[in-house]
């Protein structure tokens, strides 16, 4: 199934876009307004939505085309909404546009942390880049960026001191993870593919739910308090 | 059969949505009867389990191995359903809307956590048994959150948080299995799990190494292995606890049940070797690090849920043995565990109750105040011990058997040497609560000491004694004589295990 009337285009497009996820994961890593946090995520999805329908009609599977616009519907449309209510719900009254400005960082400055996520991404590209993981649907180094995209989430979600930032490092985390998806299951069934976005869809107002419970309690959206529970 | 298995789907569903609407008292007795219909439903899948496999369109699949973890879900479910009316009833604050609020709640969710950690099992599908282990993660953080308190929601984000990264990790794993699994069967393949095993031995081995380190780190966020376990002690001990009962005896089996399928494909496509060594790794890990904080616990509803990683360590270094009665040893292990961590939990929750607190150093003279739960929880924790003549004795019994046999002396070693420090830490806790007398002034005296309430004898609901009895029984029952039926069923999912069923 080696795309031999496009080869070069395909490839080097489906490298670009994702770089690109990999970029706008970087991006979301050091925005500091949580607002252009939730604009870089869907940004993101739509990046993986473009992609699917790349590969979809390259290699003719057309159910990637449904794929990606239930995709696109919910991750760029649904879920920024719902992140977006929650911010504009919390902001307390009086409170200028700043209220979106809670990004706070952890004990290291924000250049050391890139530093870190810049060697994990580059730990995973390398060592997802060194499998022998043959035929995939789209070009093996889609599959080294999303295993660097995964990796970086997880340091975002680490780094990161507000409730929001974690959920969409959550959700990005599982952008990578559609990003593999794309290269080694793109033929995936249908029915099961919107299984898990429909999935997603449940934890994000799950998630909703509990950073509401959260705010109300500690009447803020940072996470430097939770730590009454331990040992 | 095929009835059995969807009524199993459609009643606690079924029961959860009615919950939202009925009134506290009757949606008790239909959760009551929905738990006890579902054990029953259970219980009539075991004698078509023990001859032959099922599936439905590759979505649906009942085999022994899932009937094993099916009971003991089922089981937990029907006991924590009837004591829950109790715990309920006893609740205090919980009067006007807020109370009634709280109670639909929990109802509703009790029955829908029930409902997808059944489900879990019944799927014949890697992608949908990883949806419905997401979706227990996602009712259960709400049931989690539901006391309202800053640790509640504390422990809630944290729970959320660490086990929806762990199954994003796992379903990465699921997809490489999808991966290798079409590069066998073609395109059109569904990740049903019947085919993808009968064409195990020609899988991509690269792919399936991957499948499986991803599935065990993945699940086992939810089973609790070590070092992936640090969300697991503070939802167990902030959620109410007739749910911190359900998510350590019902959670954390079928999480591990999850492993256990990955295991199987693991084996048939790679051998045993290296499958083992990874849950050996965990297991160990996990034992150790849960008998050191045995030692230092102040809270005891922590101490249960470090309990819990302790025996999930023991279940994953069991399955490293591989030997048959090993396995044998693991499945009982299950059942048994479920029985004595929900009675433990149940037992906690009545002292909840009674002493007003969770903390350790709160509660005296256990025995003497409760008459009946006193004596039950004590035989509850030296059940959760390995102590004869009840389940767990048999179950490690064997599991220690298994790993002379197979996996030589030094890691046997280990596991006797390790499970013996857990049982210091939860017999000093134990005799703290239980046996050192409490001091309390004469209910007629003037002088009462500052911060101990009088107590008086007595037990605070009936309804929070009875299925705590019937777990006693079946810890009894598979201590001293498993009935055959069980026995044949579990034969078969050892070999299934084993892979040559």
């Amino acid at each position: 199934m080696s795309p031999a009337h496009a080869p070069g285009v395909f490839t080097g497009g489906a490298n670009v876009i994702a770089a690109a996820i990999l970029l706008a994961e970087f991006g979301m890593f050091r925005q500091a307004l949580v607002r252009d946090q939730v604009r870089l995520y869907a940004a993101q999805s739509g990046l993986i939505s473009v992609l699917a329908v790349i590969v979809g009609a390259v290699h003719h599977l057309p159910e990637l085309y449904v794929l990606a616009a239930v995709s696109a519907a919910l991750k760029v449309v649904v879920i920024p909404l719902v992140l977006r209510r929650l911010l504009w719900g919390n902001r307390p009254p009086g409170a200028g546009t700043e209220a979106g400005d809670i990004a706070g960082s952890g004990a290291l400055s924000l250049a050391a942390t890139v530093l870190v996520a810049i060697a994990v991404a580059a730990f995973g590209f390398f060592a997802a880049g060194a499998l022998p993981v043959p035929g995939g649907a789209a070009p093996a180094i889609a599959l080294s960026v999303s295993v660097a995209v995964v990796l970086v989430a997880f340091v975002l979600m680490i780094h990161r001191r507000d409730v929001i930032s974690q959920a969409i490092g959550l959700f990005s985390l599982e952008n990578g993870i559609s990003l593999a998806a794309l290269v080694v299951a793109a033929s995936l069934p249908l029915i099961l593919e919107v299984a898990l976005l429909f999935d997603l869809l449940v934890a994000v107002i799950v998630f909703g739910l509990l950073i509401r419970i959260h705010h109300g309690r500690a009447e803020s959206l940072s996470t430097t308090e939770l730590t009454s529970l331990r040992g | 059969m095929t009835i059995a298995v969807i009524a199993l789907l459609c009643v606690p569903a079924c029961a959860g949505i009615a919950c939202l609407w009925l009134p506290g008292r009757i949606a008790g007795l239909v959760s009551a009867a929905s738990g006890i219909a579902s054990f029953a439903l259970v219980i009539a899948l075991i004698p078509g389990a023990s001859h032959r496999d099922l599936s439905w369109l590759g979505f649906a699949r009942v085999d022994a191995l899932s009937v094993v973890f099916l009971l003991a879900t089922a089981f937990l479910y029907a006991c924590v359903a009837v004591y829950s009316i109790g715990y309920l009833n006893t609740a205090t604050g919980h009067g006007g809307p807020a109370g009634r609020r709280y109670t639909r709640r929990f109802w509703a969710g009790l029955n829908l956590f029930a409902w997808s950690m059944l489900a879990a099992p019944l799927m014949g599908n890697l992608a949908l048994l990883w949806v419905a282990i997401e979706v227990t993660t996602i009712v259960s953080a709400l049931l989690v959150a539901l006391e309202g308190t800053e640790g509640a929601a504390e422990a809630a984000w944290k729970y959320v948080l660490l086990a929806s990264a762990g199954l994003a990790i796992a379903l990465l794993g699921t997809i490489f299995a999808y991966y290798a699994g079409a590069r066998v069967l073609g395109p059109g393949y569904n990740l049903a799990f019947g085919p993808l095993l009968t064409v195990a031995a020609r899988l991509p081995h690269t792919a399936i190494r991957l499948a499986f380190v991803l599935a065990v780190l993945g699940f086992g966020t939810k089973v609790g292995l070590f070092p992936v376990h640090t969300w697991l002690p503070d939802a167990h001990s902030e959620a109410p606890t007739p749910v911190s009962a359900l998510l350590s005896g019902s959670l954390l089996a079928v999480s591990f049940y999850a492993i256990l399928r990955f295991y199987q494909l693991a084996q048939a496509a790679l051998g045993p070797r290296f499958p083992r060594d990874v849950l050996l790794v965990f297991g160990v890990a996990s034992l150790l690090l849960a008998a050191l904080y045995l030692l230092d616990q102040r809270d005891y509803k922590r101490l249960l849920a470090y309990s819990s990683v302790e025996h999930m360590g023991i279940l994953a270094i069991g399955v490293s043995f591989g030997a048959p009665i090993a396995l044998a040893g693991v499945l009982l292990h299950v059942l048994a565990h479920a029985a004595a961590k929900g009675n433990a939990f149940m037992g906690a929750g009545v002292l909840v109750r009674k002493f007003g607190s969770k903390r350790i150093s709160a509660v005296t003279g256990g025995l003497d105040l409760l008459p009946w739960s006193g004596p039950l929880f004590l035989a509850a924790i030296l059940a959760l011990s390995a102590m004869p003549p009840f389940g767990i004795f048999r179950s490690e019994f064997e599991i220690v058997t298994g790993g002379l046999a197979t996996s030589g002396n030094a890691v046997t070693a280990i596991l006797v040497v390790l499970v013996t420090i857990a049982f210091f830490g939860l017999s000093v806790a134990t005799n703290t609560m239980l046996l050192t007398p409490r001091r309390q002034p004469r209910l007629d005296s003037r002088l009462q000491a500052p911060g101990t309430p009088v107590l008086a004898r007595g037990e605070p609901s009936a309804w929070m004694v009875v299925p705590v009895v019937i777990g006693l029984a079946a810890l009894l029952v598979l201590g001293l004589h498993p009935p055959a039926d069980l026995t044949g069923l579990m034969g078969r999912a050892v070999a299934a295990l084993r892979g040559i069923a």
